[in-house]
């Protein structure tokens, strides 16, 4: 049994609407300090068996496919113990 | 490819000391005789900037070098009308609907973008077309989209179709803009290729239009809306990876991404700025941005600006000066404002939360200056740039193939034998992804938003009101045929005008003004150039007989897969005005025992039909026949029918025929009909041919002698084929089919 993560994040040039939004926010509720907000999404997929470089295979090619959009996202995939 | 070192700014004083420098103006997409004259213009070799510029607004997208000798023709041969304020060459034109009103629509194309990324390329689509109309002054208040995608069944539009849908709605939604309407075709040869074409339309009073202009030395030129970013800008990066070295993020994207919600605050923002008189001049950032927004203003003005681009507000800090210059970052605009007006204009941004930056002024002279890091890189002539690009006179030839296409006539393919094989025809056509009902995609989109629709998908057309107090509205229909527009371009761009035309009338409201989106392949063949040539042709000449003048559009060219290019798409929008929305004719029947009525003649045509690519796959012979002065007729019957209360439905015939328009308002309210076939014609023909000027409409028992005097008055053929009874569309001596089985039918066809 293991998790894996994959984190999911739009490429670093794309517009993050949502990021900005939350950019904005923060000085108005009184933390300072922070120039830049990205947002992304993290996945955690539990597996059946162990997180071996042919499940991780599986799961980087899952993350290329379906669960980042690799027109303007980017992912990492790591092991989480 | 790789510079250790950073090279000096490609300074214009750098340009004029190092002539021989070369430049990949190849790569920019520019020919070797258009670097050459961008030389002679410059008389010297043209900065990386300047390069950047120019061949960004010399492109086929930016300067419709290989069109504009076509497009013309909607210009000369324009009909004469009183209703036009403003016409074809702004962004959007402008058209009088009376008590004041006026109001401004255009459709453009996001085609490319939306195959790369679907979501973000529809929704930016949405967002462009929007500014385009904000930019002329007019409030937007609707939208729709024109959408064509490969074979409903194919794995790639199940990833095209959905992102291209909810892009348009994500972003139409949350701007609070219904969509009321448009079309979705399927046909392979827009697999690699889709279309995507999005119609805004504005409406404002007489007194507030406003165009882009850059007058009176001294103005400020300010930059308003999102910071700029390396969207879009994939060509660019060839510069920049000339110019610096390959550590930095040198891989732009192409993509660009959408923020409704920074668009909804810079309407609102530039609504009020308007409603303050503070601009002098506005533009949109569309294609090719800074650099079309600045040498625009400049050469619709006196021409010189002088612009810092220190002070354009950025989202990456590592942004060449070119890509500042070419990015397509979206939700920005830029407005000359008077020195005393600035500091209100300023104001009004903030409290919108949107950012405002004075980038440089309108100066005496006749030169587009541009600054960086305090060194000249852009001294040009701003015309040179906006206006005075290529124009192209590309080779035409009517294609080999167009004979041989238009001998295989429809005449050859089997019909339906029996009564029950036409019954199955019929199932088999409603049930089809372009016949079937489309609720999957439009009920994604807020059709009622801002409570002025009166009509919207799937009616005829979309209907808004424009004035509560007088009830006063417009009418618009997008439409498009391109299987017709391959059998013959001419007459298929006709076609497509004429069913548009024919969608407004059928509504109630008079058709005013037109704006197209043409769509086709690559201008390097002359094949295509020679569709394309044709259904200019077609649609000035046909615009002229309607006396409903073309306002304005796009052109998108190099719409292929491979070598092999789609069907030539020429879309068409009318716009019509209605002196009350309470008089409009919905589609549906409505009410037991009026009787239905066949207007226009019909013929045995069958070549383009649905029905011949749906039994046979087959696509030869010539479209239907185009009669102007009887879809002129036509218009005036239902649109006085529908002031006069004479009719209570009017539906236009066009693809699948009869039979589907039957259907259609049978399902639309929930009522059978009873039909029968006259004795002159086949069932078949009757049912499915696809001739043009024609709709049915219901008429009250009460209302019949009436409204036939008039047919009759004018002359046009009405007849009456059946009675508005029961729950199922009965074709009698022939076939009767439930409401039920009908409505299976239809809603199963397009999901996805």
């Amino acid at each position: 049994m293991a998790r894996v993560v994959v984190d999911v994040m739009l490429k670093p040039e794309i517009l993050d609407p949502q990021g900005q939004a939350v950019q904005r926010a923060l000085p108005r509720l009184g933390f300072e300090g922070i120039t830049d907000v990205r947002q992304g999404k993290r996945f955690e997929l539990e597996l059946d068996g162990p997180a071996d470089e042919a499940a991780l295979a599986r799961i980087r090619e899952a993350a290329e496919t379906f669960l980042a959009n690799t027109v303007i996202e980017d992912f990492t995939v790591r092991v989480e113990s | 490819m790789s510079t250790p070192a950073k090279p000096p700014l490609d300074t214009v004083a750098h340009a004029t000391g190092t002539p021989e420098q070369p430049q990949p103006w190849a790569e920019l997409g520019l020919k070797e005789d258009e670097y050459t004259r961008i030389r002679e213009i410059l008389g010297r070799r043209p900065t990386g900037a300047e390069l950047a510029m120019y061949s960004v607004m010399w492109s086929e997208h930016c300067s419709y070098k290989s069109s504009k000798v076509h497009l013309k023709q909607f210009g000369e041969k324009a009909p004469h009308s009183d209703a036009m304020l403003v016409g074809i060459g702004e962004n959007a034109g402008v058209v009088d609907i009376g008590e004041g009103w006026a109001v401004t629509f255009k459709v453009e194309s996001h085609n490319h973008p939306s195959y790369v990324e679907p979501y973000q390329g529809a929704a930016t689509g949405v967002g462009g077309i929007v500014r385009d109309i904000l930019a002329m002054g007019a409030r937007p208040v609707a939208v729709m989209d024109s959408l064509r995608f490969g074979a409903a069944d194919h794995p790639d539009t199940k990833r095209v179709l959905p992102g291209v849908v909810a892009g348009i709605g994500g972003y139409g939604n949350c701007l609070g803009l219904p969509n009321i309407g448009g079309e979705t075709v399927f046909d392979p040869c827009y697999q690699g290729n889709p279309l995507v074409n999005a119609l805004c339309i504005g409406v404002m009073r007489h007194e507030d239009i406003h165009l882009a202009k850059a007058a009176g030395s001294g103005n400020k030129v300010i930059l308003y809306g999102a910071r700029t970013g390396g969207d879009g800008i994939g060509g660019a990066s060839i510069l920049a990876s000339e110019t610096f070295d390959d550590a930095k993020p040198s891989k732009r994207p192409s993509v660009q991404v959408g923020d409704p919600f920074q668009e909804k605050l810079l309407i609102e923002c530039t609504l009020e700025i308007f409603r303050e008189n503070l601009v002098t001049g506005i533009q949109d950032f569309g294609a090719a941005g800074l650099s079309c927004a600045t040498s625009e203003l400049a050469s619709n003005g006196s021409g010189g600006m002088r612009v810092d681009l220190d002070d354009v507000p950025l989202r990456d800090s590592t942004l060449t000066p070119e890509e500042i210059l070419m990015s397509e970052s979206q939700e920005r605009m830029c407005a000359v404002v008077e020195p005393d007006k600035v500091d209100r204009f300023l104001a009004i941004c903030e409290k919108w939360d949107v950012i405002a930056t004075v980038i440089g002024e309108v100066t005496d002279g006749d030169r587009l200056e541009i600054y960086y890091h305090g060194e000249q890189i852009v001294d040009v002539p701003p015309r040179s740039v906006a206006h005075d690009g290529p124009t192209l006179n590309r080779p035409l030839a009517r294609p080999g193939w167009q004979d041989e296409l238009q001998a295989d006539t429809p005449d050859r393919l089997e019909r339906p034998a029996s009564a029950e094989l036409t019954r199955l025809t019929l199932l088999q056509l409603v049930g089809s992804p372009d016949q079937g009902d489309k609720s999957w995609i439009t009920d994604q989109y807020d059709r009622y938003v801002l409570g002025n629709t009166v009509l919207a998908s799937p009616e005829d057309s979309g209907m808004i009101r424009i004035d509560e107090a007088s009830g006063l509205g417009v009418a618009l229909s997008l439409d498009g045929n391109g299987r017709y527009a391959k059998l013959d371009p001419y007459t298929g761009a006709q076609l497509a005008l004429a069913e548009s035309y024919r969608n407004v009338a059928a509504t109630g409201a008079k058709p005013l003004a037109v704006t197209d989106c043409l769509n086709f392949g690559s201008p390097e063949d002359p094949a295509v150039m020679w569709q394309f040539s044709e259904a200019c042709r077609g649609l000035a000449d046909a615009c002229q007989v309607l006396g409903t003048p073309v306002t304005g559009g796009n052109v998108s060219l190099y719409n292929q897969t491979g070598d092999t290019a789609i069907n030539p798409t020429p879309v068409v929008g009318v716009l019509g005005v209605i002196d009350d929305v309470e008089r409009r004719t919905p589609v549906a029947f409505r009410t037991e025992g009026s009787l239905v009525y066949l207007l226009g003649d019909t013929r045995d045509e069958f070549g383009g039909s649905a029905w011949a690519q749906l039994a046979h796959g087959h696509l030869g012979g010539l479209p239907p026949q185009v009669d102007l002065e009887r879809e002129r007729l036509l218009a005036e019957v239902l649109i006085a029918g529908s002031r006069d209360g004479m009719i209570d439905s009017a539906h236009d015939l066009s693809a699948g025929g009869l039979a589907q328009a039957l259907v259609e308002s049978c399902l639309g309210g929930g009522i059978g009909a009873r039909v029968v076939v006259p004795d002159t014609i086949a069932a078949f023909t009757f049912l499915f041919s696809e001739s043009a000027g024609r709709a049915i409409v219901s008429v009250p028992r009460s209302e019949e002698v009436r409204f036939t005097d008039m047919c009759r008055a004018r002359s046009l053929p009405a007849a009456r084929i059946g009675v508005v009874d029961g729950d199922a569309l009965d074709i009698q001596g022939q076939f009767a089919v439930s409401l039920e089985e009908l409505r299976e039918a239809s809603a199963s066809a397009v999901k996805f």
